[in-house]
Parts: structure tokens; sequence; C-alpha cells
């Protein structure tokens, strides 16, 4: 009985009730991108309030400015070192945790926690493990070495980009856990049975027949967290703040910087433009490949 | 035996991981001496309150009071607008495959990108450390969330109930209201906690939007790191108020967790 044709009183009822959600959504996805497309082309700051059409100006001193390529370069990094380092945990503990096995519900409940604190309170922590004094990743360090090791985990940029690193790689290694294990628990089991049946060995029947599988789920959660990590901002804000120097800076700090330090609003504007184009493009690469509607 | 081992394993990676929790909790209970003890303490001699009293007695946990009711007045009026928005989708083809997808895709905006522009508004319109404007911008960036969660749970909703109760002679509105409502009520409750501990969590909006007034707990506890000082008991104490509720929450949501984390890609 169901009805191909929506009635026209519905279709007005429709949109009635998408109405209020639709006004909402212009006013932060589309006001904003009109006024920074406008304001990038003008002269803002905060010495100058000049408005008129200066062209690519903004657009022609963000391409020779190096702090931002290098906080691209920042960003993207912890992405590429990041992302597979979180779906490889992940699925590691995923494949450990399948099988049955006691009190796995208080694990996998346990597991979780990470993922859904506050970012500033994960960097909180890790501000006070990475203590070169009195926190105790030094000291157990210390032990294995047998003599005292102060390592100035956030400010050495020898070892800063690893403390943000495991800071991230903690926080978010239980979110691809989660969905991976929820995934594989789903999956039919007499399918990699038959598999082994046919002499496929472990490594064999994970790459070829379980992988495949998941591998919509797969490919969602690393957008998410890609994503995610495009516009990472909280917990290097709280571990650094982009120190020490511009080291750690990622664009969301640059442009964070830039808009709220140096009241550069135009190249702000400007920055933020190339921002949304840059990420655009990403992902349409990715989605190229993956249809997520459905 | 091979279940001997993966529980040790298991045992051991889940030590590891719950190890930074564990270490912020035990300082918000440490004396200043034990805290600042060179070798670390790893348990506090006794579980001293002084950390939260100070929180308590300075006014600092009213940035908790500020997170609570800027995290829920928004979730609810994001779940309200935006379940709204679901039900037209989710039933009529309201704006098509192109509009779901569009509203969707407004959760990639990077937030730095909308912060700007709406700060600069914000000190025009005078919502600058309001309320009011944080509430605004949190149910706006929720409700892509709320709508593409609320549609995929509606759609699990059969349409005969509804249409029976439509021949009975009611009304669009009051089908949704009196009948779709109560039945995604799961749904709704899954949706309406995540989309609080979003809000909860938020940072980079309430650093820029906020200045003393509403200033939201995450923003007081980047106040308490600076140079030399880190006022280390304020920080653990601070950050065990604001994760507290979020474990509570989440102890309630177990088995929605899935879904609600995976935008509904994965059913759980």
């Amino acid at each position: 009985m169901t009805q191909p044709n929506v009635h026209r009183h519905d279709r007005r009822f429709g949109y009635a009730m998408i109405a209020p959600a639709v006004a909402i959504i212009l006013f932060i996805g589309l006001f904003p991108l009109i006024w920074t497309l406008l304001v990038s082309v003008q002269n803002i700051s905060m010495i100058d309030e000049d408005t008129s059409f200066q062209g690519l100006l903004n657009y022609q001193r963000l391409m020779s400015d190096t702090r931002f390529w290098e906080a691209l370069g920042h960003t993207l990094l912890f992405t590429a070192v990041a992302l597979p380092l979180e779906l490889i945990l992940g699925l590691a503990l995923a494949l450990l945790f399948l099988e049955e096995l006691p009190g796995r519900p208080v694990f996998v409940a346990l597991l979780v926690l990470p993922t859904v604190i506050s970012p500033i309170v994960a960097g909180a922590a890790w501000r006070l493990l990475f203590d070169n004094r009195f926190g105790p990743i030094n000291q157990v360090i210390s032990w294995v070495a047998g003599e005292p090791v102060t390592i100035l985990w956030l400010n050495d940029p020898n070892f800063v980009y690893a403390a943000i690193l495991i800071a991230e790689v903690w926080q978010w290694t239980p979110f691809m856990f989660l969905l991976l294990f929820a995934s594989l628990t789903n999956v039919d089991p007499s399918l990699g049975e038959a598999a082994r049946i046919d002499g496929a060995g472990f490594w064999r029947t994970l790459w070829s027949i379980t992988l495949p599988v998941i591998r919509p789920v797969i490919v969602i959660a690393l957008l998410i967290r890609g994503l995610d990590l495009f516009r990472i901002f909280d917990v290097i804000w709280a571990l650094t703040k982009g120190g020490p120097g511009t080291r750690t800076e990622t664009i969301s700090i640059y442009a964070y910087v830039q808009g709220f330090q140096q009241f550069e609003t135009s190249y702000t504007a400007a920055m933020a433009f190339v921002i949304i184009v840059i990420l655009t493009m990403l992902v349409m690469a990715a989605l190229k490949r993956v249809e997520i509607a459905r | 035996m091979r279940t001997a081992i993966r529980f040790t394993v298991a045992m051991i990676v889940t030590v590891l991981f719950l190890f930074p929790i564990y270490w912020l909790f035990t300082i918000s209970f440490k004396t200043p001496d034990e805290i600042f003890s060179y070798p670390p303490v790893w348990w506090p001699s006794s579980l001293q309150l002084s950390n939260y009293t100070v929180l308590f007695r300075d006014g600092d946990v009213m940035t908790i009071w500020n997170s609570l009711v800027v995290a829920s007045v928004s979730t609810v009026a994001a779940m309200l607008i935006g379940t709204m928005c679901a039900y037209a989708i989710a039933r009529f083809r309201t704006g098509g495959d192109h509009f779901s997808i569009w509203v969707l895709s407004q959760r990639m905006v990077p937030p730095i990108v909308v912060v700007f522009p709406i700060f600069l508004l914000y000190v025009k319109l005078g919502l600058v450390d309001t309320y009011l404007g944080l509430i605004i911008l949190y149910t706006a960036f929720n409700l892509p969330y709320v709508v593409w969660m609320m549609r995929g749970y509606l759609q699990e909703i059969p349409r005969e109930i509804e249409e029976s109760a439509l021949v009975d002679g009611c009304t669009r509105l009051q089908v949704f209201t009196k009948i779709v409502l109560p039945l995604a009520r799961t749904g709704l409750f899954a949706t309406a906690v995540f989309t609080f501990v979003f809000a909860w969590n938020e940072f980079l909006f309430a650093l820029v939007l906020t200045r003393s007034a509403v200033t939201t707990f995450p923003v007081q506890l980047t106040h308490y790191f600076g140079g030399q000082s880190n006022f280390w008991a304020k920080i653990s104490a601070m950050s065990v108020l604001g994760t507290v509720p979020i474990f509570l929450a989440v102890a309630f949501l177990q088995r929605y967790l899935v879904r609600g984390i995976s935008l509904g890609a994965v059913k759980g």
C-alpha cells in the first residue's frame, strides 16, 4: 500500500518541517562561506578597515607564506601517520576480541572510554603523563634505562611529534576498534570457516575474505577520522599550542593565530577559503571511491 | 591455553589504555606533596577531596554549570528541529537525495572556517560571551548529526502504523507527535545523548565565543595550563568533573554506542 506520489498537502507539511533546520544550517553553512569569500578579496586587518576590492592580493600572500604551507604539511603528516596507526591498532584489537573471551563485554566497555572524553581532557591527561620530572612516563623509561632520564616530551622538537601522536592515537584507536569490532561480529563466521577448510591460513582469510566484507565500514571510519584529523586543533592546543615555535602548528591553529591573535581579518578569510577548497578536493577524491549516501 | 594468552594480552592492553584516565583520577585525590614528588607516587595515600573543594570555593565549578546549560539547551533545540527535518526526509523525501546529502556535508565543514565570521557577527549582535550565542551555534553544528541519525531511526518505523492513524482521522502533525515520536524514543534518546556529549566536549567555539560569563569547562581547563606553573590539582579535578558525566552517559548507552559514533554506518 505504499503510495509513490506524495500528496500535495503532505509535501507542504514536509517543507514546513524542514524549514527551521534549513534556516539554521544556512546560517552556519552559507553565511560564513559568502562572508569569507567577500572579505578575502578586501584588505581588513587590525590597523586598516580597507573594504575596497583587492583582487587576489591575500591569496598571493598566502601562496608565499611558508608558515601556512608548513602548517598544512604538519596537518597532513599527522593525518598520514595517525590514520593508518589507528586503523591497524583498532583492527588488531578487534581481532583480539573477536572470539569469545571471559569478561569480553567489560573489556569493550572500558576500552571505549578514551574516545568519549573531551580532547582537551585527553590533552590534559597526557600533559601530566609526559611531564619531564613528575610524570610517570619518564619514570618508566628511567627504570628500563637504569638511570634517570628526563625527556622534555612537549618541548623537544625530536619528541613532540611522538607525544602528540601518542595522545591522538590513544584517544581514537578505540573508535576504530569499536566500529571494526561491531562490524566483524556481524560477519557470518561460516565465510571464514569455509575458507579455512579450503586451506587458507589466518592472514589469507583475513585479507581475502573478512576485510573485503567489512570494507564499507572501514571506508566510513577512515572518512570520519580523516576529516577530524584534517581539522585537528583541541589536543594539540592542550599539549603544545603549536609549539615549540611553530613546529606542531596545524592549519586550524595557524588560522586561529592569524584571526584571533593577529586580527588579520581578510588574510584569515583567504586562508579559510583555501582550507575549504583543499578539503573539498580531498573529500571529492575520497568519495569517488565510495558511495556514502546509502 | 590460547584463550589464556588472549586474556592476558587483553588485560595488558586495557590497563595501558586506561592508565591515563587512572592517572588523572589519582592526581585529583593527591596532596600537593604527592603530586610534586620525585619519583612519582603511583597511588594516593588517601582519598582527600581538597582539590575539589578548592574548585567549589573559588567558583570554578560554575564552568561545569555553564557547560551543562549550553549543552542541554542546545541538545533539546537540535533534537526538536532536527527530528522534524528528519521525519520529512524519511517520510516524504522532502528535498530529495541532494538535500539529505547537503545536510550531512555540513558536518564536514571545519569549525575554524565557521567560527571566524560567526565571531565577527556575534560582536556586532552582542552575542559574544552569552548563553544564547553558544546555544545557537551548538544547535546549528549538531543539526546535521541529528537529522542524519534520526532519519535512520525513523525509517525503521513501519509506514502502516502511521497510515492507519491517518485513516482514523489524525492530522500529519498529530501522527508525528503522538505516534512517531513515542515509537522512536530509543533512537531519540541515544541521539540526544551523543548530541549532548559533542556539545559538552566542544572546545574551539567555546574558546572564541566566551570571555568569562559563560566559559565552559574545557576552556577553563586550558586556563590552568601555563608555562612552569601548572595547576595540576585543578587540572585533574576539573578534568574528572568534566568526564564523569560523559562516562555515566556512555554506560547507559552501550547498546547504541557503535551506531552513534559511526553516524549510523554500523548498526551495532
